[in-house]
């Protein structure tokens, strides 16, 4: 995918765009809530007036849109607030019209609408679902006012709720040669990557609920693949197909997109994993920390190859690390809360943070990830985010470009 | 501390749903797809060009199509843009997209297949009528594409026969995902 350039107008628009609004709703606060009675009961909440997080959108229908991490707290992001990526705007889908057709290597080529998907066991289940060109900020080009939105704001995690993928592959009789299947939207680029069937069978979904109700449209309502840990462009939206064969259609988003050219003069292709990585979250652009003493480093980490066994946070730009505690629950595939107490001394510094998943793998810094990767490839960007901290509390991006 | 329990219990990447104990392995929920609605959405086109529809097309064909519905994007001939580039071969020699950032992948340097220009130009071009080109176009399309990159030649006849047979200069590049987790960093 092709990122827009940054405009100082986008990492505005995100912090102030929505101050004037305040203003308004203010007025009309008591000066003492205690002493008049409060507002009624509605059919559907707000947020308070006093919060107005919002996602920083790029580009149009076939833009990005980022979350906005450092209003986060927790490991849930509030669907209105999950990232977007299309690739030809968000369709409209009537949801008595939907069908997901099911064919090709299957003794029973079969149409499931939604009441039918909903009437199979379903299962909901924690995890992130993360663009795979997150991060590209600071891997190439860098610039030092990125706030968490900007650096990572394309990973989310939600409860996903639907039919396990597993359940419609017994009940159509995928064969066994099938090695295969083709996952296709109803947008109108009619999405469609090659997902090998081990892995959708262990643990994908076809999800039709996010964080207790229906998808968002930005998320494939009514219905979208969910593969656990896997690369967000293959969590196929607004799902219209599966298709099972013998082996890979190498459509356009396979080959020319998301493929990962290597420094030896090759390009891996279906890099489907999300390798561990973490960002502070707090103290981090633009805040300016008040004072010196104790404050509450925290951040998210994360893994698509599992759970999350250790955050460590650097202090002094890494000659020393100290494990950061894991706020519970600790889940696979999830985004993990961590926080560590510093007592910052004042001085000029740079805080880091580095994951380190189940399998031993440990979150690189940036120039480990340029020697394996090279400087032209364009997804799957894991390494080590700093951030410096300068003396008069201002905290800015520390990755040099 | 039920909820916990739960709640952590749920998310296990071997999770299933308990069904009870007379669940059968299949539900019968559904219904049969007739050959004509998967007709109407099998659209891919794979690599040995299965699902190529009849028709043909060449390039001189392909260039009147492209002059009206995609220079406007992809510039005059391919290279100027304002959206992806499509013709382009250098360097000629190497595939060194992974050290030089600035390199600018077009079909003619790094696209594997030939049969991924039908499927994906069908799917969801032009950008602002996505699937409404007709075979012939799509082939003529196709057929100027690969003759502006300078894998056919000029007078060559894409159709399903010979579209899955053109080799494109990126083929043996691309290497499956060598990543397991674990201490090294690839």
């Amino acid at each position: 995918m092709t990122h827009a350039p940054i405009s100082r107008r986008a990492l505005l628009a995100g912090a102030t765009g929505a101050l004037g609004a305040h203003a308004l709703r203010v007025t009309k606060l008591a000066q003492d809530p205690t002493k008049v009675p409060g507002s009624a009961v509605t059919p559907l909440g707000e947020r308070s007036p006093f919060e107005r997080p919002r996602r920083i959108p790029l580009g149009n229908g076939q833009g990005i849109s980022y979350t906005p991490l450092q209003d986060c707290c927790g490991i849930v992001t509030p669907a209105d607030l999950h990232f977007e990526r299309h690739h030809a705007g968000v369709p409209a889908i009537d949801p008595q019209r939907y069908k997901l057709l099911i064919h090709g290597m299957v003794e029973r080529p079969t149409v499931f609408d939604l009441e039918a998907l909903k009437r199979f066991p379903s299962v909901s289940r924690l995890c992130f679902l993360e663009c795979s060109g997150n991060g590209a900020a600071g891997y190439g080009r860098s610039r030092p006012d990125l706030s968490p939105q900007l650096v990572d704001g394309l990973t989310s995690t939600s409860e996903w709720t639907g039919v396990p993928l597993a359940t419609l592959f017994r009940e159509v009789g995928v064969k066994p040669g099938a090695t295969w299947f083709l996952a296709e939207g109803q947008d109108a680029a009619v999405m469609a990557r090659s997902i090998p069937v081990e892995q959708a069978r262990d643990d994908g979904l076809i999800a039709y609920g996010q964080n207790g109700e229906a998808l968002r449209p930005e998320q494939g309502y009514p219905a979208r693949l969910l593969l656990p840990g896997w690369e967000g462009n293959a969590n196929v939206k607004w799902i219209r197909r599966i298709e099972l064969a013998d082996r890979p259609f190498m459509t356009r988003e396979e080959t020319s997109k998301y493929t990962d050219p290597l420094p030896d003069g090759t390009a891996r292709q279906f890099s489907f994993v999300m390798d561990a990585k973490s960002i502070i979250t707090f103290p981090a652009y633009p805040v300016t920390l008040g004072d010196r003493g104790w404050w509450q480093i925290t951040g998210i980490a994360w893994s698509g190859r599992g759970r999350i066994t250790r955050v460590e946070v650097s202090s002094d730009a890494g000659r020393h690390w100290a494990p950061a505690d894991l706020q519970q629950p600790v889940l696979p595939k999830c985004h993990t809360r961590f926080r560590y107490m510093w007592n910052w001394d004042g001085g000029d510094t740079t805080i880091l943070s580095r994951a380190v998943d189940e399998t031993g793998y440990v979150q690189p810094p940036v120039e480990q990830l340029r020697q394996a990767r090279g400087l032209g490839t364009t997804y799957h960007f894991n390494h080590i985010r700093p951030w410096r901290v300068r003396r008069d509390g201002t905290v800015v991006f520390g990755l040099e470009s | 501390m039920l909820g916990t329990m739960l709640l952590l219990g749920g998310c296990g990447s071997h999770d299933r749903p308990q069904v009870g104990a007379a669940a059968p392995v299949t539900f019968g929920f559904g219904r049969p797809a007739t050959a004509d609605e998967i007709a109407v959405w099998d659209l891919d086109v794979r690599p040995d060009g299965a699902g190529l529809p009849p028709g043909r097309g060449t390039a001189s064909q392909g260039s009147a199509v492209y002059g009206r519905k995609c220079a406007a994007c992809h510039g005059a001939t391919g290279i100027e843009g304002p959206f992806d580039r499509l013709v382009g071969r250098e360097p000629r020699q190497g595939f060194p997209f992974g050290r030089l950032p600035r390199l600018v992948k077009t079909i003619g340097n790094y696209w594997p297949y030939a049969t991924t220009l039908y499927d994906y130009v069908n799917r969801a071009m032009p950008l602002n009528a996505p699937g409404s080109l007709k075979p012939d176009e799509v082939y003529g399309l196709v057929a100027f594409l690969l003759w502006r990159n300078d894998i056919i030649a000029s007078s060559a006849e894409m159709n399903p026969q010979t579209l899955p047979r053109v080799v494109m200069p990126a083929h043996d590049r691309f290497v499956p995902d060598n990543r397991r987790g674990g201490p090294e960093i690839r």
